[in-house]
């Protein structure tokens, strides 16, 4: 029996200086499938980008990364393959950028990482059986790195006053409803946040200027991957979640996940037609808030990827 | 009933609790529920019609051995992986694992509901990334989409038309996938050959037959 997620993450918070030994912060990046070129969160990658050249944040690719298979593959996948995949990733950074915590920007992928991690530290049986599997694609594990998600990096190693110095155009008067949904939020969180009420979002969001507004489905799960399979379902939570955004006076959704970022856009058409709303609500990720609060461009705030255009960030980001 | 269900069933005549111990991913927590039933009203899939047995109830009757019941039923194929009941449960059950488990476990013995649309996400989720190591969106969608069959695609394709077109439109949607000039990993040699192993391993903790 394995459930040690409290004490596993206590013990993460050991490594709150990493980075910090050669002045420039440096991490072992994981961006994800989702977040590639030409992928469903492409423009999250080109934000988070834009975003740490700022903050002088040095991201490397993990060399020839592979995706993790999601919390979803568990059926087809069983225990030890989906162990053995993130495996392989942390033995890459491991071999490839040594000391380096693993930074990820996708929630799913943050979670299977952890915990295939906590996994892996607590059963020897199963550490052995992935040293024995990785040695079939000539790899090995010696230390697993930490695994961090980007908002932990900019919260706990940099900190919200550090955020706040190079904003040049706060986002004053923007109303944004921070959506936290469930994988950066539960079983393991932001540390010292709740799960009932994590306020790290909005935080971030009034750390830029904007205004974060109270709602009651900031934690409500969007269905997740069933937004694909039991997709009635999946709609009927998204729904509740946008109109409760715009009950309290939201302009705009904001995230710190590729998928919940999706699941809430571009299903609103159909929500429509189904519901007969008017949806129309932009769903926006931290890190292109940030952007556009540092001064940069629209193109650089990734905001043509948005397929809910953000016509009122567009005009905010050309004055 | 499939092979591997007789010698399943056979091997552990009649303790259900046992076998869910012993092959389910996290099965060995299921005697600690007390049956509070907190996790069923966290669910989210319970406020929205899906579950026909919430997991309290699933753990209920694994105790009271209602095996064919439980294998069968769509309940844990609902679960969208939330976690709310497991940061909720005062026993620490780590539920979310467990639903996952019991539903591979019921897979693998082929007592999975027939066309179950979550199972066949995870087939292909699974299948489409360590294929080539990295997930293709386009292949994904469209083996999501003609699951049942050529018309039914097309017509799932026509509803979703307005989403693609977005996504494409927003650049994140990449058609070249579809052609095979999508992300991929270099070693997927290596990935295979790790991948088979680990099956291979996991069978004989488990003391299965090697699947797939
Ligand atoms: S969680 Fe999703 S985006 Fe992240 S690597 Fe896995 S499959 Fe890809
Ligand atoms: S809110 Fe939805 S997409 Fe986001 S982590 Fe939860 S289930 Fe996944
Ligand atoms: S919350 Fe935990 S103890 Fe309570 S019924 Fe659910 S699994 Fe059992
Ligand atoms: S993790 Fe699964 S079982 Fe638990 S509350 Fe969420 S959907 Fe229900």
């Amino acid at each position: 029996m394995a459930r040690n997620e409290n004490e596993v993450s206590a013990e993460a918070h050991v490594s709150e200086a990493n980075g910090q030994r050669s002045g420039r912060r440096q991490y072992a990046f994981y961006p994800g499938c989702s977040s590639q070129k030409g992928a469903s969160a492409s423009n999250y990658l080109t934000s988070v980008e834009s975003m740490c050249k700022v903050l002088d944040i040095k991201i490397t690719e993990i060399p020839d990364w592979n995706c993790c298979g999601a919390s979803i593959s568990y059926a087809e996948a069983g225990e030890l393959p989906r162990h053995v995949m993130n495996a392989r990733n942390f033995a890459l950074a491991e071999q490839h950028l040594p000391g380096q915590d693993i930074v990820a920007t996708c929630a799913a992928c943050w979670l299977g990482a952890r915990e295939t991690k906590e996994r892996l530290e607590h059963s020897s049986v199963l550490l052995a059986d992935t040293q024995e599997a990785l040695k079939e694609a000539g790899l090995q594990i010696r230390a697993i790195p930490e695994i961090r998600h980007m908002v932990e990096v900019l919260i706990e190693d940099l900190g919200y006053e550090e955020l706040k110095k190079p904003v040049k155009k706060p986002l004053q008067g923007m109303k944004f409803a921070g959506y936290v949904g469930c994988q950066t939020n539960r079983p393991f969180g932001i540390h010292g946040e709740s799960f009932e009420n994590p306020v790290y979002l909005d935080k971030l969001i009034e750390t830029v200027g904007g205004e974060a507004v109270p709602y009651d489905q900031k934690v409500t799960c969007c269905g997740g991957a069933l937004a694909f399979s039991e997709p009635d379902k999946a709609q009927a939570q998204i729904k509740d979640i946008i109109e409760s955004a715009y009950d309290n006076g939201a302009e705009m959704l904001v995230t710190p996940c590729p998928l919940c970022q999706a699941n809430t856009e571009i299903y609103q058409s159909q929500i429509n037609k189904k519901y007969g709303t008017k949806f129309n609500m932009p769903v926006l990720y931290y890190s292109q808030l940030m952007v556009l609060a540092y001064g940069g461009t629209a193109k650089e705030a990734g905001l043509d990827g948005n397929v809910i255009r953000a016509r009122k960030l567009e005009e905010f980001a050309s004055k | 009933m499939s092979n591997a269900n007789q010698a399943m069933a056979a091997r552990y005549k009649n303790n259900f609790l046992k076998e869910i111990e012993e092959q389910a991913e996290m099965g060995e927590w299921v005697k600690m529920c007390m049956q509070c039933g907190v996790c069923s009203g966290s669910c989210p899939t319970h406020f929205h019609p899906g579950w026909e047995h919430p997991p309290q109830e699933i753990f209920m009757m694994i105790r009271a051995g209602k095996r064919e019941e439980v294998l069968t039923s769509p309940s844990m194929w609902m679960c969208t992986s939330c976690y709310n009941c497991y940061v909720r449960c005062p026993r620490k059950l780590p539920i979310t694992h467990i639903m996952h488990g019991i539903a591979e476990y019921a897979y693998r013995l082929g007592l999975a509901p027939k066309m179950q649309p979550t199972l066949h996400l995870s087939q292909t989720f699974w299948r489409n990334c360590t294929k080539t190591g990295r997930v293709n969106e386009v292949r994904l969608t469209q083996s999501l989409y003609f699951k049942d069959g050529f018309m039914a695609g097309i017509k799932k394709g026509l509803e979703m038309k307005d989403v693609a077109l977005g996504l494409i439109k927003a650049k994140r949607l990449n058609i070249l996938e579809a052609l095979g000039f999508g992300h991929k990993c270099k070693d997927q040699q290596g990935i295979q050959k790790m991948l088979a192993k680990a099956r291979e391993l996991e069978a004989k903790r488990k003391n299965r037959q090697v699947t797939a």
